[in-house]
């Protein structure tokens, strides 16, 4: 039946049609603020970010160091048992060289988004952060990293008390 | 379970911005959808509503708000909603209302309008993202595209020359899509000398934001045998969700997608799908997704699918036609509209009506498939007739 149909619905608009009044338009800013409870697990995840570490949860049932920690572990769905420290190290599994903003505004310097799998956490655990202190063209999938941290006075609890993550010099 | 049948079809045009609203598109679309099968709003027992995040339309309970123009007032009628997956998740939720014998006849509407959010849709998407291990970073939506299609691109070697190909030729099969919104020829470099929005994703390598609506009939044999000459038939439909800690995947391969597939493959008692399959409508709203699905979807090997467009094979006359509709990189992207649109796609090229579209060789079994939240949800739907 599509190839009988002569006119197909649906009328398009340019910014013209806007600007000069030829549509009518009604604006509202919706105005929302939230305070999220961090939880049990993601709470300590935060604390312990605040001390400059990283720590995980471990489950006895399938033997994996969940990171993010949880208090229970979604495959087994059982309580995770036990907290481990993991290491401010890691690879990179994945990265961008992000030249737009959330309202795709385009930036100058560029973000640096990656997925990285931490040291200690089990394999194929990452973690979304930032790269820093590299040339975006140096960046390379396998790359080694570090954490940089905030100075301690600077930290206040949350997954930004990581700067970044820098390349480890012979990584 | 019974079977279950799908006897019209309808869809508005898809534009960046449309003089319509919700309401309005959905009403274009559902009663074109009615009139193609000869069939009023009194025939149908039910309506499932699929749209994307109220936060589009910032308007809350949308499928309340889009209920009208779907015909669903004083209607039993439900709105499914799984991220960018809907367009093809509402069709099964028609299936199931039919299949399990409680309605004999479902209208199922698609609608976004991704206009209304200011000053940019992509706004809408940042809720996303885990608001508090990984919204503070200031992530944006382009994000997990980049950093999926950068991980695709590094295990298997492919390169952005390889994968721009699925844009070219989407774009040019939606020439011949009356209601697109972006059909263009282009070529590879046309594609690589779009400015980098987030490296490996330039602005050509992605669908626009848009605003349409789509919409089809279905019902139950007997209702089909009655009202309809060429019924296309259900055979198969599949879904399946993983892990929101998407950086706990290997984002390289879709799992959920081969997932769904899988269940969809077994309804519909196929074993081969390669040979079984004539004709896919995978999500595109990326290049690269497409060639992803494809390999989710078991239609290729792992990694293979960049070579199967390169060859061809992909294009409207190759001997797997891939996203002949022109898909959400050449016709548009308003979300679950997108999705149910290639659900219309198989529709009309089963019963040959898709005019310039038209796959030759007079396909028999089609295959439709969505994808979306955190690169989570894999839905999918065959027909055949
Ligand atoms: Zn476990």
């Amino acid at each position: 039946m599509t190839v009988k149909i002569k006119e197909w619905p649906g009328t398009a608009l340019s910014s013209r049609d806007i600007e000069e009044g030829r549509v009518l338009t009604v604006r509202h800013k919706l105005r929302a603020e939230y305070e999220w409870d961090a939880g049990v697990a993601i709470g300590r995840y935060l604390r312990e970010l605040k001390n400059g570490r990283l720590i995980a949860r471990r489950c006895g049932g399938c033997e994996r160091t969940l990171l993010p920690p949880r208090m229970f572990c979604e495959e087994c769905f059982t309580p995770t048992s036990e907290w481990v420290y993991v290491g401010a190290t890691g690879t990179v599994n994945t990265f961008s060289i992000c030249y737009v903003r959330w309202d795709v505004v385009r930036l100058k310097e560029p973000l640096l988004p990656a997925v990285i799998t931490v040291d200690g956490a089990s394999p194929g655990m990452g973690i979304l952060h930032l790269l820093g202190e590299v040339r975006p063209d140096d960046i390379r999938v396998g790359m080694r990293v570090q954490a940089v941290w905030k100075s301690p006075d600077e930290r206040e609890g949350a997954i930004t008390d990581i700067k970044y993550w820098k390349p480890i010099q012979g990584g | 379970m019974a079977k279950v049948a799908v006897v019209g079809a309808g869809m508005t045009k898809f534009v960046r911005r449309a003089q319509e609203t919700g309401p309005e598109l959905s009403w274009q679309a559902a009663k074109m959808a009615l009139d193609s099968a000869g069939l009023t709003l009194k025939d149908v027992d039910a309506v499932v509503i699929g749209s994307a995040p109220d936060a589009f339309d910032g308007v809350h309970m949308k499928g309340e708000y889009l209920a009208e123009g779907a015909g669903a007032w004083r209607k039993p009628c439900i709105r499914g909603f799984v991220g960018g997956g809907t367009g093809v998740f509402s069709p099964i939720q028609g299936w199931y209302h039919v299949a399990s014998g409680q309605f004999d006849t479902v209208l199922v509407v698609c609608e976004e309008k991704m206009s209304s959010c200011h000053p940019h849709p992509q706004g809408a998407f940042i809720t996303i993202f885990d608001h508090i291990t990984e919204r503070p970073l200031g992530p944006n939506l382009l994000w997990i595209f980049a950093l999926e299609m950068n991980r695709y691109m590094t295990v298997h070697g492919i390169t952005k020359e390889e994968i721009a190909l699925v844009a070219v030729k989407n774009k040019k099969n939606a020439l011949d899509h009356p209601c697109s919104q972006l059909g263009a020829e282009l070529t590879v470099q046309d594609i690589l000398d779009s400015e980098v929005l987030a490296w490996p994703v330039n602005r050509l390598d992605v669908s626009p934001a848009s605003d349409g609506a789509a919409a089809i009939v279905m019902c139950a044999e007997h209702v089909a045998k009655r009202v309809s000459d060429k019924p296309v038939w259900v055979e198969g439909v599949g879904w399946h969700l993983d892990t929101a800690y998407w950086t706990n995947r290997d984002l390289y391969y879709p799992r959920y997608v081969e997932y769904a597939a899988r269940m969809a493959y077994e309804m519909a008692g196929i074993k081969e799908p390669r040979k079984e399959i004539h004709i896919v409508e995978p999500y595109d709203p990326f290049d690269y997704k497409e060639l992803h699905h494809l390999e989710g979807l078991l239609l290729c090997d792992r990694g293979q699918a960049a070579r199967l467009t390169a060859d061809g094979v992909t294009q409207r006359d190759g001997d797997l036609p891939v996203c002949p509709s022109g898909g959400l990189l050449g016709v548009g992207n308003p979300i679950a509209a997108a999705g149910l649109m290639k659900v219309c796609e198989l529709f009309w090229q089963l019963r040959g009506e898709a005019g310039k579209r038209q796959v030759p060789g007079t396909p028999r079994r089609g295959l439709a498939q969505a994808w979306g939240d955190l690169m989570q949800v894999g839905t999918v739907v065959i027909l055949g007739r």
